[in-house]
């Protein structure tokens, strides 16, 4: 008990000016807390919520087509399971090698807590909620069987294994929007959770190699290239994207011939994508920055034509170094969705402008805006903690 | 790049630059009017506010409801048959015009205005159908404040949304007045609202029906009053561009056929009866002709023959769309008003189907 | 594109082939250049035609007499005198004034906010680094938007109004702002006065300035704290020791010793914050603040003109993010260790 008591005064008393801000800052906690658990306990209404879950996640997505959905989920749900698994089957130099390490169980129970509670909470039909229980289990199960016989698998399968994921992208874009003798569903009906994710992964997707072409035009050496890049990184760095949604949604029928221009909802992602790839290129010049000039040189004297230098010796490095930025980008991208809801797009925050207009639910902003900022909070902080985890795998000096 | 490439580059390029010069020329060529680009993409694509209780707005199973919406179902059902067939886009009120005017959406039943400078050729260019609902702009206070008129509110904070008429007529009737004060202006509805609800605001103006609406939806109705006075006219119309008058008949047409079935009585339940009827009665002339079952109004106007009977099948008469949205059928529970029938002395008219 | 071969290592020279001129290195350069010029000149011209073809069929082509048409809308907080009788020119420029004013004022709190929980998280108090984590970590994963409409409607909205509202001699806050005594005309100094019902004072900010401005340096200073963070983490750990092995202080030390070399790392890094913080600002209009763009707005909506509001937006915006970086860049070259 000492030493946790000395720990505990050396931490938050070291002098009394530190005791006072403890204090202080204990009582402004307890407060904030108090209020927002009295809120959250006693006076909200999450009526709005559970009656309009299915719009918060997908928006209008006709009911009959939904199974495409569930299936989706459920794929995703055995592709984390999955590559869980063979992560941890592989134990990492810079840890000890448990196949269940204590992260992971607290992982599982979350997983488990939230598909047990989350579905009842939100007061879903029995069917509803054991399907989200199924999915759980899945996911759970595909980790346990790809932890214990992954390591099992024959070497050139194991390689092959990544290559799913861009597939199961594909796959899942054409689960929701159709087509593959399945019945397309038009964007327009896309919507909630599941527009937002998907506005902000094909523009994270696409915004990369597009911003690491601009990064390497803005140090070519040709100056048309460099200032070609210069000019388009400063334009898209200094235009606010809500003008270039605005444009994009209503001034693109003026620039293209009569009916060509694509559909809107892509139309917002291409101009999510080329926003963010100016801001995507600057993080990756800083990282070119950080690799020495030597580098390239050293690359070159072996024989290595310069792109090759460029894709197998500046690249990975500059991008490990860039990472941190460039994932602080993605977050950015991710919340500069909502701006879209500006432009009359049904993502999350577009549906809760529109359930929040239904006279059956008028004056419960809190609740869905609440509920909004947690949501957003869960995808942002995920985006955070793998690229954290991503640059401990990557950081040479624990790879040693 | 292969050699072989680079030599036809210079070659690829020259064609562009032909292709680009041509193509000015080549899409000019066809006239094609909105009616065909509507039909040949088999769905209508409708511009909503989306967020407006009454008008528009999107229930818990998904689907939009309101009398904006219905209007934009008429007119899917006149062209299709089908009033499902309708993609709905929510626009905002500084949006509206350049998505009409650049045709990201047909038609525009928005709740918007019909106003000289918006039906100008040199003004927003855009062509109105008959209104929908006639307004007036109101100012809403708290009961508690005491203010009566509009010169009780001099010097104080009036909420409005932003980039509507009705912040204009603010401007225009405070200024004749004489009365200084301090407009809040918000972009949407429901932060206006929210807004005058939390206090900030000692008035919030906006169009009558939508105070009356929403006061309505307010934790104590009765805590706010509407001032008697009427700032200004609203009649409130769907609108469509200028540039293709076929398009905007058929709007326009399709309107009508909504006032003029509740003037006859047709309704959506009696109309198999009623088309039954006017078949088997040849002397029934303005019945036949109007639910199409003789003469050409649907070839004339570009639509199908049976589009009258389509409409009211499937979103009924006006005054039913009236009461299921806004009337004693909804929630809002507004008085007909001027909105009545002409017979009854409203202001709701439609010229003869001949 | 890929490079020719002839960037590769040369040929023995006996074997050498007279090289074309569309495969030699100083050549093929100009000629890709060249070519994508072209292509980028060719998709320009065909999109440009098309919006001059389609906006002459629509009647809008473009103009700009209406600038100096009259507004007819009123601005309720002004730096530049305005009202509904004045061009629309001298309402964009109202607009812009309070736009600046904003993004200043945002960009003087932020830095300072940002500093200071930056520094915070080299704290000794443990609860205080917890804390300032937990708050970067919250503040930046929930979208701008959300966070502003909290901080108007729930906290700034819930201020008192009227005689109940926070009094002290000289300063009052109330629901509709706050009210800072100061001379009025013929320099008598005035206090804040309830008349009619209504809060009067020399100086006013109101609860919309406010509650964006809070919103903004909230925000950025989360970020500017992870840039601040970052710098000092980049400080040699030897230089902590070695200034308190001189006896300063810790507070001593950040202040003399750490914050001065870590700025080098730390400016670069704050332009990005302070370009996005001007931008962000155009998120006024959530709130009822009367910035460049919701006046903007109001304006597109009059008088249809959208093209050329736009283009004015982008121009402003981008005039303004030029004008922060070349600031920014000039400081950076102040702050940079000269080595030689």
């Amino acid at each position: 008990m000492t030493p946790l008591l000395r720990r505990l005064r050396q931490d938050l008393f070291a002098t009394p000016a530190d005791g006072l801000v403890t204090v202080l800052l204990l009582a402004l906690i307890g407060a904030g807390g108090f209020a927002v658990l009295h809120w959250a306990l006693g006076q909200a209404q999450w009526a709005v919520i559970r009656a309009n879950s299915t719009l918060f996640a997908v928006g209008r997505y006709p009911l009959d087509q939904q199974w495409r959905l569930w299936l989706l989920t459920a794929l995703l749900a055995a592709a984390t399971g999955l590559s869980w698994g063979m992560l941890r089957s592989h134990p990492r130099p810079d840890r000890g090698g448990s196949l269940w390490p204590r992260n992971d169980w607290m992982a599982v129970g979350m997983v488990a807590l939230l598909s047990l509670a989350l579905p009842s909470l939100l007061g879903l039909a029995l069917p509803l909620q054991l399907r989200w229980w199924a999915i759980a289990a899945l996911l759970l199960l595909l980790r346990w069987l790809a932890g214990r016989f992954g390591p099992l698998l024959p070497a050139p399968l194991k390689r092959c294994l990544p290559l799913g994921l861009p597939l199961l992208y594909l796959l899942g874009m054409v689960l929701i929007g159709g087509g593959l003798a399945l019945e397309p569903v038009s964007p327009s009906q896309w919507g909630g959770l599941m527009l937002t994710l998907l506005e902000s992964s094909f523009a994270i997707l696409l915004c990369f190699p597009l911003g690491v072409l601009l990064a390497l035009g803005r140090r070519s050496d040709l100056p048309l290239l460099r200032w070609g890049s210069v000019v388009y990184i400063e334009f898209f760095r200094g235009a606010p994207l809500i003008t270039l949604l605005f444009l994009g949604q209503n001034m693109l029928g003026f620039l293209l011939p009569g009916g060509v221009a694509p559909e809107r909802v892509w139309r917002a992602a291409w101009v999510l994508t080329l926003f963010a790839a100016a801001y995507l290129a600057e993080a990756v010049r800083s990282g070119l920055a950080a690799v020495p000039r030597g580098q390239l040189e050293a690359a070159r004297s072996l024989g290595l034509s310069t792109p090759q230098a460029f894709t197998t010796v500046v690249l990975p490095q500059a991008l490990r170094v860039a990472l941190p930025s460039m994932v602080g980008q993605f977050i950015s991208l991710l919340q500069d969705t909502t701006l879209l809801s500006l432009i009359g797009l049904m993502e999350l925050l577009g549906t809760a402008r529109t359930v929040m207009a239904n006279p059956a639910f008028l004056g419960r902003n809190a609740e869905v805006y609440f509920t909004l900022a947690v949501l957003f909070w869960c995808c942002c902080a995920a985006l955070g903690l793998g690229s954290r985890a991503l640059e401990r795998r990557l950081n040479p000096s624990t790879l040693a | 790049m292969r050699p072989s490439a680079r030599r036809w580059l210079p070659l690829a390029v020259l064609l562009a630059v032909g292709l680009v010069g041509c193509a000015p020329e080549g899409g000019g060529g066809v006239q094609s009017t909105k009616m065909g680009t509507i039909t040949s993409r088999g769905k209508l694509i409708c511009g909503v506010d989306g967020s407006l209780p009454g008008f528009s707005f999107v229930g818990s199973d998904g689907t939009y409801s309101g009398l904006d919406v219905d209007v934009c179902k008429a007119m899917a059902a006149a062209l299709f048959g089908d009033p499902g067939k309708v993609e709905y886009r929510n626009l905002n009120s500084s949006e509206r015009f350049a998505a009409l005017a650049s045709g990201e959406v047909d038609l525009l039943s928005r709740n918007t205005t019909m106003t000289l400078s918006r039906d100008a050729a040199g003004g927003n260019a855009l062509s109105f159908a008959p209104p929908t609902f006639y307004d007036g702009q109101g100012v809403m206070v708290p009961t508690a404040s005491g203010i009566t008129t509009l010169k009780a509110l001099a010097g104080k904070p009036i909420c409005v949304e932003s980039g509507t008429t009705t912040e204009l007529n603010l401007a225009d009737r405070m200024r004749e007045q004489n009365i200084p004060y301090t407009p809040l202006k918000f972009q949407t509805g429901d932060q206006t609202y929210a807004a005058y609800l939390q206090g900030r605001c000692v008035a919030v103006t906006s169009d009558r029906s939508q105070l009356a609406g929403k006061r309505s939806s307010f934790p104590q109705p009765d805590a706010h009053t509407l001032l008697p006075d009427v700032m200004s006219k609203e009649p409130l119309a769907p609108a469509t561009v200028n540039a293709d008058p076929v398009w905007a008949d058929a709007v326009r047409w399709t309107v009508n056929t909504l006032f003029q079935a509740e003037e006859l009585g047709i309704t959506k339940a009696n109309i198999a009866a009623k088309v039954a009827e006017a078949k088997a009665n040849p002397n029934q002339a303005d019945l036949r002709r109007f639910l199409g079952v003789e003469g050409e109004f649907g070839k004339q106007l570009g639509l199908p023959a049976d589009f009258v009977p389509k409409i009211i099948a499937a979103v009924g008469n006006y005054g039913e769309i009236f009461d299921r949205n806004v009337g004693p059928g909804s929630r809002l529970k507004l008085d007909r008003g001027v909105n009545r029938q002409w017979k009854e002395g409203g202001l709701i008219y439609s010229p003869p189907f001949r | 594109m890929a490079r020719s071969p002839s960037v590769g290592p040369s040929p023995a020279p006996g074997l050498v082939t007279p090289v074309p001129w569309w495969r030699h290195r100083r050549v093929v350069p100009w000629v890709v250049q060249g070519a994508v010029a072209l292509t980028v000149l060719v998709v320009v011209a065909f999109l440009l035609g098309n919006l001059i073809r389609n906006l002459t069929a629509a009647g809008l082509l473009l103009t700009w007499n209406w600038l100096g048409q009259p507004a007819g809308f009123d601005i309720s907080e002004t730096l530049l005198p305005f009202n509904a009788e004045l061009p629309y020119w001298r309402g964009l420029a109202a607009g812009l004034v309070n736009t600046l004013r904003v993004v200043i004022t945002g960009l003087v709190g932020s830095t300072l906010v940002g500093t200071l929980l930056g520094m915070a998280s080299f704290s000794g108090n443990a609860l205080l680094r917890g804390l300032t984590r937990t708050y970067v970590e919250v503040v930046r994963n929930i979208p701008l938007l959300l966070q502003l409409v909290f901080w108007y409607f729930v906290v700034f909205l819930s201020l008192p109004n009227g005689t109940a509202a926070l009094q002290l001699p000289g300063v009052v806050l109330a629901k509709s702002g706050l009210y800072l005594a100061g001379f009025g005309d013929g320099l008598h100094w005035i206090g804040p006065q309830l008349q009619n019902g209504v809060w009067q004072a020399p100086l006013r900010l109101s609860v919309e300035f406010g509650a964006l401005l809070t919103g903004l340096i909230a925000y950025t200073a989360a970020f500017i704290a992870e840039v601040v963070r970052g710098g000092i983490a980049a400080v040699p750990k030897g230089q902590w020791e070695a200034a308190s092995s001189l006896g300063l202080s810790w507070w001593q030390t950040l202040i003399k010793v750490v914050l001065p070399q870590a700025l080098r790392v730390i400016v670069p890094g704050l332009n990005t914050q302070f370009i996005s913080l001007a931008k962000n600002s155009s998120l006024a209009v959530a709130v009822g603040y009367t910035d460049l763009y919701s006046v903007a707005e109001t304006t597109l909506n009059q008088t249809g003109r959208a093209v050329e509001v736009v283009l004015l937006l982008l121009g402003t915006y981008l005039a303004l993010d030029l004008f922060i970086s070349l600031l920014m860049n000039g400081l950076n070259r102040l702050v940079q260790i000269r080595e030689r």
